[in-house]
Order: C-alpha cells, then structure tokens, then sequence
C-alpha cells in the first residue's frame, strides 16, 4: 500500500512539473524598471525657405524651439536635420566617384609610365642599379621578400604592360561614364518630384539645443561630392533629440522647398546708394567744369615742382628717370602714373631732354610705350621719340631695383619721378637716387613706403594727391571736375562720420546700421 | 574706331563689373569667373612680350657697346639656363648629354644674339647657331637620361633648378633686402633732425617706439615706453592712416569711373 | 671744421660699418633677450590653440625670398603648431618666387615632425605629415587679386591641380573642402601687397576670419583693418615671429635675430641722437654768430 501512496505521489508531482513547463513564465527583470521616458516636444513652426542674397545651391531651415529645450526631464541637448535623397543620388555619386578614379588612373600612367620603362632599361642594363631606381616596384607583402634584379625586371615587364593595355581601356571607359553621369544628373529634379518613393532620409547635421536655425548648402560644380541641385523639389525634417539618442521628438516636416539663386543682393544695398551718388556728384561737376566755371583746387609743390625739375635736367644736359612702379596696369596707382607720364613726356619732348622709362611689367611696358609715342606726337616731335627709352627690365622686385639703381649711378638723370606703386624698394630707390644727386618727386598710395619717400626725396605726393596728379598737370576742366566730385564726396563722409559718432555717444545705432554692408 | 573700340570695352566691362558685385546669381558668377581666367590668360601673354622686349635692349645694349654691355649676356644666358632647368628633370641618377645640351642651347642664344648685334658679317653667327641648334634638338631626342617635362612639377623638385634656386635666387634676393636695413640707418640718420616742432614730435615718436620692446629699458621706464607707443600707433597713427586710406579708396572710385566713362584715357597712350 | 659739424656730416659709410659690426657680434654672442607679448599676436595664436582636430587653417604664403628672413619664422612656428595639434594646413603661394621657397620649408617642418617635442608642457609624439591628408600645397598662379577672388567660389577655380601636379579633387583633405566656407581661417603671411586683396576682396567679400603676417615695414598701415575688426591678429615683421614663437614655446630664427634687431635699433638711435646734437650746436653756433655780427 505504501509503495503504491508512493508511486501515485511521485506520478502526481511528475505531472505537475510537466504541466508547469508549459506555462509561459513572465517577462522581465527580477527587479521592478522604470517606464520608458516619453519623447519630447517636437519642434515647431518648421520653415525651409531659399537662402537669401547668394548664388543659390542653398536652403535655410528655422523652427521654433521645442518646449523642453534644455530644460526639464526631457530635455532636449541638439536638433538633428535630415533631408530626404532619392536613390538616384546614390547612383550619381557611385559614377562620379568611378570617373574620378578612371582619370586619376589615366594621368598616374601617363606620368609613370616612361619612368617604368627607363628604370627597367637601366636595370637590364646595370643589375647593379637595383638599388637606385627612381621607381618603385610592386612587391608581394611578405616581411622575409627580398627583392633581386632578376624579379624587378618581371615586375617592371608586367607593371608596363599592365599600364600599356589597362591605359587605354579605362581611357576608354570614361567617355560613356560620364554620359550616364549626366543622364542620372538631369533626372534629379524628376526623382526629387516623386516624393516619398524610391528614396530615405538622411542626417545632414546637427545643432545644439538653443539654435534654431540651419543652413543647408552645397556646391554648383556638378563634379563636386556636396553638388547641391537648384530648381528641384527639397524636403527636410528636424527632430529634436535628448541625451539618450534612442529618444527623441516626432519629425517635424518642411517642403518642398526650391533653392535658386537671387539678381540682387539686398545686404549692399548702402554700396549701391554710395556708388550712385559718386556717379552723380562726378557727371555733375563735370558739367559745371565743361560750362567754365572755375574750379578752385589748392596747389601741391610736388606738382607744381615738376616743371622746374625738368627745366633743370635741360639745362644740365642729364636725362630724365620715370619710374612707373611696381604695380600692375590695371592698378589704379598705375593709371594715374601713366597720366603723369604723359604730360612729363610731352614736356620732355618740348625741351628735347632724354627720358628713360625702365618698366617692372611687361603690359606696363606696352602701354608707357604708346603713352610717351603719343606724346612726342602731340608734340610734334614723332622723329625723335626712341623705342628703347621705354622698357622692360624684369618681373622680380630687387632685381628691379638692382638695375634701377645701376641706371641711375651710370646716368646721373637729372630728375627722378617715382610715380606709382612702391613697396620694400622705395628707400633703396630713394637712397641711391640721392647719392647720385638727383632732384626727386615721388608720388604713391602705399601708406607704408610715403614715410620713406618724405625722407629720402624733395617732393612726395601723399595717397590720393597721386591720383589728382593728371588733373593739377593738365588743368582740364573735366578732369578738375571730377576731383572736386571727390572732395565733396569726402565731406560727405566726414559729415556722415561726425553724426554717426555723435548718434553712437548718446545711444542711437539706428544710425549707424543704415550703412551696414550684409555679405 | 582705333579709339572708339578699346573705350567701349572698357565701358561696358567696368559697368557689367560694377554691377556683378550686387549680382550674387550664378549666370552673373559665371561670367565674371570666365572674364577671371581671360585676365590670367592675357597676363601670360603679356610676359612673352615682356620676353622679347628684355632680349631686344640687351641686344641693343651689346650691339653699341653701352656701360657694363658684358652683363648683358650674363642676364640673357641665366634666363634661358633657368627654362631650360625648369622644364627638364633626370629620369634616373645619370646625367647623360644634359649639360653638352644645355651648353649647345646657350651657344645657339649667343650666335643668335651676335648676329643681331654684329655691324658686318653675321653669315658665320647663323651657321653656328644652325649647328649647334642641331646638336641641341640631336640630343634631345636621343638621350634617355632626362626627358622634358611640360606639364607635370617634377623639373620643379629637379637637381638643377634647386640648387640654382636655393643657392643662387634667394642668396641674391636675401642680399638685397638686406641692403634697406643698412639704408633706413643712413636716412634715419639724416632725416631725424629737430628742426621744427613737427621735425621734433616727429623724432620723439620714432625713439619711443623704436625703444617700445627694448626689454632693458623697462626697469628704468616701466610700461610707459609700451603704452605710450601703443597709443602713438593705435591713435595718432590710425588716425592719420584711416584718413588717408579713405582718400585713397575715394581716389580710386573716382579714377575708376573716370576710365569707364572715358575721361581717363591715359592707358590708350593718349593723355 | 669742428666735431659738432662733423657729427652732422658724419659719412653714411661710417654709419654702415658701425651697424655691420655690431650685428655681427650680437649675432655671434649667444643669449636671449626676452620677449613681450602683444595682444594682436596672442589672439592669433589663442585662435589657433582652440581648434579642433582635423579643422583646415588656410596660409597663404605670398612672400619672396627676399622677405624670408622675417617672414619664415611665422611660417614655421604656425605650421608646426597646426601640424602638432592635428589641423590641417592648405596653402599657396601667390608670388613668383615664393613656391620653390614654401616647399622647401614644408618639407624643413614636415622633417622636424618627425621628432617628439613638448611645447608648454603638451607632449606631442612624432608623427609623419603626408601631402594631401595633412596638407595641400596648391602653388603659384599670377594676379593675386583675381585668384583670391577666384577662390571665393572654389579653390579648384584656379587651381585644379596642386603644385605637385596632381588633381586637387582627388587629394582626400580636399574634399568637402570648396571654398573660405569651409576654412577655420586663413593666415595671410605677405611681403608684397598681396595683403592688401586679401583684406579687401577676401576678407571684405567673402567675411571668413583672417589674420596676417607682414614684414615690420607694413606692420603700421594695418593696424586701422585691426581695429575696424577686419582681421583679428597682426604678426609684425620679425619681432612678431619672435612673440609667435615665445608663445608657441618653439624658439626658432626669430628670437635668436632679435638681439640682432635690438641692437641695430640701438646703433640707429646712437646715431640720430649724435646728429641731434651736432644739429643743435650748429644752430647755437650760427645764432650766436648772427649776434655778433650784429
């Protein structure tokens, strides 16, 4: 009886167990966690709107911050944007990354190859060169290899023909790739347009809590891995994401957007207004100076010293040194030089004095050639005009000044006129043309030389009196128009100056940000 | 028309560049980037006359026999030897020909340049030039040991063209600059004199701010030196410097226009 | 003729030979003069300390062999401390002879990397510095006006291949990287004029961060951009370097120059004192003989 209580009982617990397995145990720690924590406010008032005064291939993204920006137990630490690319954009990058290496390819051949086959000539002509070929041979990635003559000469066989047959093929290649290239490129705006099918969004950046703004830009060059196409539908979302990245708000969404590029940039709007005023002030003296009315300007000695300087260098017998300067032709320093050049040279060619023109660049040269022509023609003195008083010394600045200053010991001139852009060279021009007991008149804009000029020469026209040269020389009444033009530009801005000070020390930048210049 | 032409362009470039400044579109960009390159391009153009007008006053100088006419050959022989340095570069460590080819191009230069000096027979000047022309363009074809290298930057790490550059262009450039040292001394010399009030305010400023970062002074005149030339150069100085900028900047508007509009046209050759 | 007219007329020579020999000897002599700091060089290199890895400083190197001596040791004492923090360098050089030279002295700083150094107690491991990773070298074109103004829309503009000869787009630091955009800064380190298009058509047009290195000729006329907020650092001539390198704590060329420098400005205020003096004698002389004459 006993065994069979025994034999029942063991029975009843083995089904129990087994019916106990069955159930699903529950899920869960051992320990109580904590519920998940809920995502933050989304952003809102989401705007993508055209970046403004550029060249387009630009969007600019502004929200209003989430409620629980770095506040609060969801707070939020940064706002992560994402813009939606289709598919196609992978195929764009896939050949543009493709075209790339074919061509690297091609021109890394065409610049190895000859240095490949002079090194294997070498090596099979002296073994003993293994070591000092200028070109390194493809070897196996083995620390033990040692390279000998006989296995770089296989390997240069094989790396020239690799080169010789694989050149030209992938040459081959590059045409058609680009075609597809350009295909897949213009199918961009269309793709684009079938928002949200056959593409994902991607993470374009992030921004920290408190920014609400992001500008998304690209290039225009099409070649470009950042190409970013205009005229074409764009859509973004921004999320607002806390600490723990796996929490974050619901998107919110913008678009479509189109980037394109404005016709006037709003931000130089005070430029413009300066630029036309200058115009206006300039056409109108000019008018007022073409009816006779006289224009006072006040005299400057360095001008006014010219004609004497040349007067003495007649009278001595000794030439005259021109120097244009450092600067290029398209310098406005330069042009004004050119100016002076010509009335120096029709007065040069009145008294019949010599003129030496040595030029630091070669389209200098071409034009102070034509200027100082003209003016032995209007002198009427064409015969005696020498084309090699007028020429190119050479492009580097001291070997300039070493000639220059050889010229100057060898001639004696009479008169040096240094008329133009002057730079480290000024005092070494200025010095020597001193021990050489020369009469100087220099005139340049580079604020950094005029102190050695003032020191070492008799005359200096300071910065802008260069540029009012041509006018004192000539008189003429449109030239005189447009330099008191200048000068009431110049009382314009010191008027402007003294309110904008004045409006600053009591408190009102209204004033000041009128001329502000946005770029 | 010879005048009308060059004013045109002048007007309708100086105008359309005016106004690209305030045109950020990207046609506008376009053109102004295409006009960019055009200047590059002319600029180098520019240089081959530059070229030219360099050999023909040397040949000039050599032909009459002007004051130190023997450099002129030095200046002639160096430019050429420096193209040839930099366009060529050795294909291993062997020299090869180079040096009988680089010998053979100057000697065409100076045949060249003794025919267009020479008052009687240049006949003999000719057939050398010609033949040394030949050994030249003989061993610049044959020889494998250095090759021409037109548009790669190896002839720029090439033996020949370093060392003329490190030991020959920059020692002579070095020189001289050095040489305004020695000149600012002089003329500080003869200029720094108080011969009047501004002479004097003039002196004291340039002792005050030459002494500024003498560190030997300081005991004897604590910060006043620094702060005293700290305020010349951030007062007086920038005063005077912003006045003059704005002239210049005003200045340069105004000539700008000036050579748009036409009324400038010394740039032509005509006052 | 007396020792007062004489101190007047003293012969420039004299003045030449007097300054010759001392520079030689203070050149020769071996010791340090110390250095002070000025605010305009503390901020550039405070920009440069604070970057981040990986950021691109841009340096153009637009000076000639001639300015080297002054100019160099900024180039050095920049380069190296961008090297050392992991900042990538782009640069060129827009005058003529100016390339060969900044190659050269890539390669000088690119070598020197090799070796460990400590700088302000920071101990930096040698490392090598690779040519289109760590640095981009695009070279020389003529008319640096239009390039920079080229480079405002993309460096490839106007240089599509570096100096070297190889494609810019295919050198990896170069991408992503378009324009002044994409800059940390750029360092204008000029003895030409070429500072001048930096201001006005680089930094005036396009608004990224410069600052600039010239030699002590110029120094002067920039300081109005400092003040105006157009460039936020000066480095002036050779006594600039010397601040850069005593901050950077790199002495190089710079400091061992300035005792020369120093001593030089001593001969020259010898010598203007000296004519000071004869001049005032002179005229005491004439006054004093216009009196009697009397």
């Amino acid at each position: 009886m006993r065994d069979v209580l025994k034999l029942v009982t063991v029975l009843v617990l083995c089904a129990w167990a087994t019916g106990a397995a069955q159930v699903e145990p529950p899920v869960g720690d051992s320990l109580p966690t904590a519920p998940a924590p809920p995502p933050p406010a989304p952003v809102t008032n989401l705007q993508a709107q055209d970046t403004e005064n550029d060249h387009g291939h630009s969007i600019t993204l502004t929200w209003d911050l989430s409620a629980d920006d770095g506040a609060g137990q969801r707070s939020v630490v940064m706002y992560e944007v994402f813009r939606w690319f289709p598919h196609q954009m992978d195929v764009v990058d896939s050949l543009r990354d493709a075209i790339s290496t074919a061509q690297e390819n091609v021109r890394a051949f065409r610049s190895d190859l000859p240095r490949a086959e002079h090194a294997l000539r070498e090596l099979k002509d002296d073994p003993g060169k293994l070591d000092r070929l200028r070109f390194s041979v493809a070897r196996p990635d083995d620390a033990a290899f040692v390279l000998t003559a006989e296995y770089a000469v296989r390997a240069l066989e094989d790396t020239i023909a690799a080169m010789t047959e694989q050149g030209p093929i992938i040459a081959s290649r590059i045409g058609p790739m680009k075609d597809q290239f350009y295909r897949a490129l213009d199918q961009l705006r269309e793709v684009h347009a079938r928002f949200p099918e056959n593409g994902g969004w991607r993470l374009l950046g992030q921004v920290g809590f408190g920014i609400n703004r992001y500008e998304n830009s690209g290039s225009k060059e099409k070649t470009a891995p950042d190409f970013y196409p205009d005229y074409t539908d764009l859509y973004y979302r921004v999320e607002a994401v806390t600490a723990d990245p796996s929490v974050r708000s619901e998107a919110a969404q913008a678009g479509p957007v189109q980037s394109k590029g404005q016709w006037f940039h709003t931000g130089k709007k005070p430029v413009l207004l300066f630029v036309l005023i200058f115009f206006v002030l300039t056409v109108v003296f000019v008018r007022l100076a073409k009816k006779g009315t006289d224009l006072y300007v006040r005299p400057l000695s360095g001008i006014e010293a010219v004609d004497d300087a040349i007067g003495r260098a007649t009278e001595m017998g000794r030439p005259i040194l021109y120097i244009l300067g450092l600067g290029t032709a398209d310098q406005v320093a330069t042009i004004a030089s050119f100016n002076v050049l010509s009335r120096v040279a029709k007065r040069v060619a009145e008294y019949q004095t010599p003129i030496i023109v040595p030029c630091y660049e070669p389209i200098v040269m071409a034009v102070a050639q034509e200027v100082v022509k003209s003016a032995y023609l209007d002198a009427g003195r064409p015969d005696d005009y020498k084309e090699e008083s007028v020429f190119y010394v050479t492009y580097y600045q001291f070997a300039y000044v070493a000639a220059v200053n050889g010229i100057m010991l060898r001639e004696k001139p009479a008169t040096n006129i240094y008329m133009g852009k002057f730079f480290a060279e000024s005092l070494l021009l200025a010095e020597t043309g001193s021990l050489a007991g020369s009469i100087q008149i220099a005139g340049t804009d580079e604020i950094a030389q005029i102190p050695f000029f003032i020191v070492a020469c008799d005359y200096t026209l300071i910065g802008e009196e260069l540029y009012a040269a041509s006018a004192y020389l000539g008189r003429e009444p449109i030239l005189l128009g447009s330099l008191k033009a200048q000068d009431w530009a110049k009382a314009g801005i010191i008027m402007i100056a003294l309110v904008g000070m004045i409006s600053m020390i009591f408190n009102w930048p209204a004033f000041a940000e009128l001329f502000q210049v946005v770029d | 028309m010879k005048q009308q032409i060059p004013r045109i362009l002048v007007f309708i470039f100086g105008i359309f560049l005016i106004f690209q400044f305030f045109v950020p579109h990207e046609s506008s960009e376009w053109v102004f980037e295409y006009l960019l390159d055009w200047n590059i391009i002319i600029g180098v153009f520019a240089l081959a006359v530059g070229i030219w007008s360099l050999f023909k006053v040397h040949v000039e100088k050599i032909r009459t026999h002007k004051v130190g006419w023997q450099y002129s050959y030095i200046t002639l022989g160096a430019l050429l030897s420096m193209l040839i340095f930099g366009f060529t570069s050795r294909n291993g460590d062997e020299w090869g020909w180079f040096f009988v080819f680089w010998l053979s191009a100057v000697m065409v230069l100076l045949m060249i340049i003794q025919a267009m000096a020479a008052k009687g027979n240049t006949l003999m000047s000719v057939i050398l030039a010609g033949a040394f022309a030949v050994i030249a363009v003989i061993i610049g074809a044959a020889d494998n040991a250095w090759a021409f290298h037109f548009q790669t930057a190896e002839p720029l790490q090439a033996t020949m063209f370093r060392r003329s550059f490190d030991f020959v262009l920059i020692s002579i450039h070095a020189t001289m600059f050095s040489l305004l040292a020695f000149f600012i001394a002089s003329a500080a010399y003869r200029a720094f004199r108080a011969r009047n009030v501004m002479a004097t305010l003039l002196l004291l400023s340039a002792l005050i701010v030459m002494s500024r970062f003498n560190p030997y002074l300081e005991p004897i005149f604590g910060e006043y030196l620094a702060r005293t030339s700290n305020w010349l150069m951030n007062v007086p100085n920038l005063a005077a410097q912003r006045a003059i900028v704005m002239g210049v900047g005003l200045g340069i508007v105004a000539t700008a226009l000036k050579v748009i509009l036409g009324i400038e046209r010394g740039y032509m050759g005509k006052g | 003729m007396n020792i007062f007219d004489r101190l007047m007329q003293i012969d420039r020579r004299w003045v030449f030979l007097f300054l010759v020999i001392l520079c030689v000897i203070a050149y020769v002599a071996d010791f340090q003069i110390p250095i002070l700091i000025e605010p305009e060089v503390e901020s550039i290199f405070t920009f440069i300390d604070t970057l981040p890895k990986g950021s691109v400083v841009f340096i153009p190197m637009d000076y000639d062999p001639g300015s080297m001596a002054e100019l160099h040791p900024m180039t050095y004492a920049i380069v190296e401390q961008c090297w050392r923090k992991e900042i990538k360098v782009l640069i060129t050089a827009l005058s003529q002879n100016g390339p060969g030279m900044a190659d050269q002295a890539l390669r000088d700083i690119a070598d020197s990397m090799l070796v460990p150094k400590t700088y302000n107690g920071v101990s930096y491991p040698a490392r090598e510095v690779v040519n289109g990773v760590d640095y981009v070298f695009l070279g020389y074109k003529p008319y640096p006006a239009l390039v920079i103004l080229a480079m405002g829309q993309d460096f490839r503009l106007p240089f599509p291949l570096d100096y070297y000869g190889t494609p810019v787009d295919s050198l990896p630091m170069m991408r992503g990287l378009h324009n002044y955009n994409d800059l940390a800064c750029a360092i204008n380190i000029s003895g030409t004029n070429a500072t001048d298009y930096w201001i006005s058509y680089g930094q005036g047009r396009f608004g990224f961060p410069l600052a600039i290195g010239v030699t002590g000729v110029s120094t002067a006329q920039y300081y109005p951009y400092l003040g105006s907020g157009q460039i936020f650092g000066i480095m002036g001539g050779m006594l600039g370097g010397a601040e850069y390198e005593e901050l950077a704590d790199n002495p190089g060329n710079a400091k061992d120059a300035m005792r020369v420098q120093l001593f030089a400005h001593l001969v020259i205020i010898a010598f203007v004192i000296m004519g000071n003096i004869g001049f005032f004698a002179t005229v005491r002389k004439r006054k004093r003989q216009q009196r009697e004459g009397r």
